[in-house]
């Protein structure tokens, strides 16, 4: 087995007294897609959260390809600028979406190119298609978010991470957000990556899509991974009572 | 009726100029200073700093804008540093008008949701990119209507200048009604020259309104 692309160990988070994440641990490698289920407050959002350091974790150390997340040389706590280089290095689906209302769809893409990345305009213009492309958005790059449907701005925003040339996309809870009917396209774009061997980690509460695409599925309690194994396994044939509790709930 | 288009009208209408100068020329201070301390104090998260800025802004809103001219003018002039009438009114005008817009811009800042800078960090940029490249130009669009309706203010405001000799429509037109006592005549133009500036302005302010008014789509 290859080195892992992510590697979370002693993971935790508390707000105040509360303690959300209490001791996780776990490793992504390439090509890996990995669910993150569990149910509202068991703190698989905060988990993925931590990953890119939108949430400092508390204790606990994240490392992506080998180095170290959001601490730098001696243990020196990085600030949000120190960070960017490392986010830059990860995609981030939002629940919210969080397209740029000011920006057209093909700069919301763009910009980050531009003046992260460094490209010219040119390239960042020509990469900001092709991603539309891959999320089957190519006719909307001159609309601007707001006209769009909310399944058409999360594919957008799918297409925004790709453009980072991530080494691993981080999903959060993708599809919470839209109305029915609408989550179908979206999850069709993240089956299309799955096939293409991208690294994912994927919070969902989608039991059908996580069964049909990851590979492992870590099953979160109360800040702590009750469950883990083979997505079929888990899903199919849980061993934890709290597994199968909250499996049977969204079974309805 | 002569009169009125001989003497009246030539006076009110420099007067006019000058009330177009001080309302231009503090607008620019206000709108611009108004922005570097929104900025600051939105974003520097140092406390002394926020501090000063708060009160620097309690300070200039929660006094009548007529004070704030005469410590400028006359107790500026009394310990030495006497400045003219527009200057001065330039300045008292621009400061007073940067307490209003610093507010009307941290508005605009707050009305963004926090998923727009969480967004802009997870594609790698930095701080400094996040407010420049994705919440400036949001805050200032929300900010576009209100600082439409301080402007309008402003222009019907200036005529408080003529408290310290500025020479705007108001300054003409009471030294003229002083000399020829055709007070109506006077004063009735001189509201319908304001109207004549104040019209168009507000018209536009609505055009703003109508396209940037409103939730913005965070």
């Amino acid at each position: 087995m290859s080195n892992p692309i992510l590697s979370v160990s002693g993971l935790h988070k508390s707000y105040g007294a509360v303690e959300v994440l209490k001791g996780i641990d776990f490793e992504v490698s390439p090509g890996e897609k990995i669910a993150l289920l569990g149910p509202s407050g068991s703190g698989k959002s905060t988990c993925l959260r931590c990953v890119n350091f939108l949430e400092t974790p508390t204790r606990g150390e994240i490392l992506l390809d080998g180095e170290r997340v959001g601490v730098g040389s001696g243990g020196r706590a990085m600030n949000n600028r120190d960070l960017a280089p490392q986010r830059a290095q990860m995609g981030m689906v939002f629940q919210g979406f969080n397209l740029w209302p000011h920006l057209s769809v093909r700069d919301n893409i763009a910009i980050a190119v531009r003046k992260v990345q460094k490209s010219s305009a040119a390239e960042a213009r020509d990469l900001a298609e092709a991603m539309l492309a891959k999320v089957h958005m190519a006719e909307k790059a001159d609309a601007m978010p707001g006209q769009l449907s909310g399944g058409q701005q999360q594919r957008v925003a799918i297409a925004r991470a790709l453009a980072q040339r991530p080494k691993l996309m981080l999903f959060d809870e993708p599809t919470s957000a839209l109305d029915p009917e609408l989550v179908g396209e979206v999850l069709n774009v993240m089956h299309e990556l799955a096939d293409e061997g991208r690294t994912m980690l994927i919070v969902t509460h989608e039991i059908a899509f996580a069964r049909d695409v990851a590979d492992r599925v870590l099953f979160l309690y109360d800040g702590v991974i009750e469950e883990e194994g083979p997505a079929r396994q888990v899903i199919e044939t849980p061993q934890k009572d709290r597994t199968k509790a909250f499996l049977s709930r969204m079974n309805g | 009726m002569d009169f009125l288009t001989s003497t009246i009208l030539p006076g009110l209408l420099t007067g006019a100029t000058v009330t177009i100068t001080v309302t231009l020329a503090s607008l620019a201070i206000a709108a611009t200073l108004g922005f570097l301390l929104a900025l600051v104090r939105e974003f520097s998260g140092l406390r002394l700093l926020n501090f000063a800025i708060d009160a620097y802004v309690e300070y200039l809103r929660n006094i009548p804008a007529l004070s704030h001219l005469f410590i400028l003018y006359f107790g500026l002039a009394s310990i030495g540093f006497a400045i003219t009438s527009i200057p001065a009114a330039i300045i008292g005008l621009g400061l007073v008008g940067s307490a209003v817009t610093c507010d009307i811009y941290r508005s605009g800042f707050s009305a963004l949701g926090k998923g727009q800078s969480e967004a802009a960090l997870a594609v790698g940029m930095t701080p400094m990119q996040v407010i420049w490249l994705i919440l400036s130009p949001q805050a200032f669009r929300v900010a576009l209507p209100p600082l439409g309706n301080y402007a309008l203010q402003l222009l019907k405001d200036t005529s408080v200048v003529s408290a310290i000799a500025a020479p705007e429509i108001m300054f003409y037109a009471r030294s003229m009604v002083t000399s020829t006592f055709q007070t109506t005549l006077i004063y009735s133009s001189a509201a319908l020259i304001y109207l004549a500036m104040s019209l168009p302005l507000a018209w536009g302010v609505t055009r703003l309104e109508k396209r940037f008014g409103g939730a913005t789509d965070v």
